[in-house]
């Protein structure tokens, strides 16, 4: 990808939180990139950091969380480098993000309108009220919201929880940023509204040309909305690359695990499916060698003792484990 | 909104006969009457039973209370002022506008001193401020009014002499002063205390984060999200403060020897006045009802979730 295609670069991104039993890295060198209207699938377990990882790009992190090193690199600017007023007007503004649970994540005390209409003026004082709510109903209209005219006046406990999305989905697209995070946007809905949701996300994505960062631990997501994919294990990235490739040819082993424990529809219905043995590593003490090594079927000596590097496959597709530097040691001796 | 205000209304006059009618039997339960003295002769007493129809059955005489009430008619006193209109003992010497003076006051101050503390000690969470806080308010909601009242007095008006002792009939800013502090001293830290916590709850509910990813000010994060929300337990505790500080005042008014309704209204039940406890606990009885419908509407206004209509009054 050429320098000035990238929207936003992620290098070496390290986070902890210092709690009283020490430094949990969670998040521990991760490094990406993303160009305009891509939108990127971030795939891991609970606690793999993925969340985090976002969270520092908004600059969302809440004690005792905090950014230890790397880089964070936004259209050319160093956005750990921001004085915290200008991230306030960054976020909403340039990147904005919503959340998992939209029945929470709205103030139940002022009306739809009201928090859309907020997410506008807040970065733009000079617009006028009736402006900002001609711009609001349109974005309602614009989610699917029918009878947006009306409902704009209502509060949140007067949507269900599919409309509540939308909701959400409107005022984080409402000022037209360039990316947009979502962080398991449809894990609390119900199914035929997941669809519905990511149906809308994707025409929108299309229309509005955002790139999004779509975070989940649901494969089938991905598969339907994403363009590449970075697998993350417990707060490093393990393998990425496009979707396809990550589907149809994963290196990891972890990953492979994860796309064997998934039912398929075109199984006969008489395959088991086979779960990844064994629980997360504790962040507070992780390995010294590969941090999927405790639960890896493949696991050899060097594994226990060293961090495996990347391998390249090419196209964007590479992968970090041991394992790629000891089948063809001439081939993929390439690997970085 | 209209239907159900009409609804409370008419609850409030059914409360109040339930009020009117345990007042009345437990006073009469009270072993004594009001003409009982070392001088009285018992002819006298009975002189006096026959005058103010204390000699009929008690069901008779409730019965002329309510009638009488319901006519507005408060009867007369029976011994402390003797012959005295009720009415005019309460109204017209300023009893009423004194104690609700006295008590709108302190109940405006633990309002606007309590809850602003208790954003500033759950925005500053952690800090020296919130710690300072944390025991002012722990102390003050332990020590009691009379003690708070003497320590007032015995320092600013005894050892450094800024503030009138005999604070009397309030006519002045400086008589007010430390008798609406000490009425107001629990309440406050209480709202303060309390303002904190459902603040500190509010502050890490999602809507938050959600405003904050939005690009939303601090300062309006905390006073528009996180404020309004977390006012809603601090209005359901307004209620009782109302009640607290309207019908508490009895020793504030004793110590600083204001001439007001709550220190009245002890002496009547000593003096087994019963016109003067029966409309006393009527009239105070009615301003907590009354204050109770204003926090129900607050609390309307406050949370939209919350139907009025649904509930019964």
């Amino acid at each position: 990808m050429a320098e000035n295609d990238r929207l936003i670069e992620v290098k070496d991104l390290q986070v902890s939180f210092f709690t009283p039993a020490g430094e949990v890295k969670a998040v521990d060198g991760i490094s990406y990139s993303l160009g305009y209207n891509e939108v990127m699938g971030v795939v891991g377990e609970s606690g793999s950091g993925k969340s985090v990882e976002a969270y520092s790009i908004i600059g969302l992190l809440q004690n005792p969380g905090r950014v230890v090193g790397g880089s964070i690199t936004f259209e050319g600017e160093d956005l750990l480098a921001y004085t915290p007023e200008q991230m306030r007007q960054f976020r909403g503004n340039k990147v904005s993000m919503i959340f998992q649970n939209p029945m929470t994540c709205l103030n139940p005390v002022y009306t739809i309108g009201n928090q859309l209409m907020e997410a506008l003026t807040c970065h733009d004082s000079s617009i006028s009220a009736q402006d900002a709510r001609k711009r609001a109903i349109e974005m309602l209209e614009l989610v699917g919201i029918n009878n947006a005219e009306k409902r704009i006046d209502q509060y949140p406990h007067e949507f269900s929880g599919g409309m509540r999305q939308r909701a959400m989905i409107a005022m984080a697209l409402i000022c037209k940023p360039k990316l947009l995070i979502a962080d398991e946007p449809t894990t609390a809905l119900d199914v035929t509204i997941q669809a519905q949701i990511l149906e809308l996300m994707k025409k929108l994505q299309q229309e509005e040309q955002t790139s999004i960062i779509f975070i989940t631990h649901n494969l089938g997501v991905v598969a339907e909305i994403c363009d590449r994919v970075s697998v993350m294990y417990a707060g490093k990235i393990v393998e990425q690359g496009k979707v396809n490739d990550i589907f149809y040819n994963p290196l990891h082993p972890y990953t492979k695990g994860l796309l064997a424990s998934m039912p398929r529809l075109d199984s006969d219905g008489h395959e088991r499916l086979i779960p990844i043995e064994g629980t997360p590593i504790d962040l507070l003490n992780p390995p010294k060698g590969c941090n999927f090594a405790p639960r890896c079927k493949d696991c050899r000596k060097i594994c226990l003792r060293q961090k495996p590097p990347f391998a390249d496959y090419g196209d964007g597709h590479t992968s970090a484990c041991w394992l790629h530097f000891m089948e063809d040691d001439g081939e993929e001796a390439s690997g970085k | 909104m209209f239907s159900y205000i009409l609804k409370r209304i008419l609850a409030a006059v059914a409360t109040l006969l339930i009020i009117m009618a345990v007042t009345f039997f437990l006073m009469n339960a009270i072993p004594g009457n009001p003409f009982l003295s070392e001088k009285a002769s018992p002819h006298a007493i009975e002189l006096a039973f026959k005058k103010y129809g204390l000699d009929k059955p008690l069901i008779v005489q409730f019965k002329n209370y309510v009638v009488n009430y319901l006519r507005g008619d408060l009867g007369v006193s029976l011994k402390m002022q003797e012959g005295t209109s009720v009415k005019d003992i309460i109204f017209n010497q300023g009893k009423f506008t004194r104690s609700i003076k006295l008590g709108l006051s302190a109940l405006a101050l633990a309002i606007l001193v309590g809850i602003p503390l208790g954003c500033i000690a759950a925005y500053h969470r952690g800090s020296w401020l919130d710690g300072f806080l944390r025991v002012m308010t722990t102390v003050g909601v332990a020590v009691p009014t009379f003690v708070l009242a003497t320590l007032l007095l015995a320092t600013f008006a005894v050892k450094l002499p800024l503030l009138p002792v005999k604070s009397g009939e309030l006519t002045d800013f400086r008589s007010y002063i430390m008798p609406v502090i000490s009425l107001s001293f629990y309440y406050t830290c209480y709202l303060a205390k309390l303002t904190r916590t459902s603040m500190l709850d509010a502050i890490n509910q999602d809507y938050i984060r959600t405003a904050r990813a939005k690009g939303v000010k601090t300062s309006k994060l905390v006073l528009k999200h996180a404020l309004r929300n977390s006012l809603i337990p601090v209005i359901t505790y307004l209620g009782p403060v109302m009640a607290g500080i309207i019908t508490g005042s009895f020793v504030v008014e004793s110590t600083f020897q204001i001439p007001g309704l709550g220190k009245y209204f002890v002496q009547s039940v000593m003096n087994r006045d019963y016109t003067i406890i029966m409309a006393t606990t009527v009239i105070l009885s009615a301003l907590v009802i009354f204050m109770n419908l204003v926090v129900d509407i607050a609390y309307k206004i406050v949370d939209p979730r919350i139907t009025l209509t649904s509930k019964e009054g």
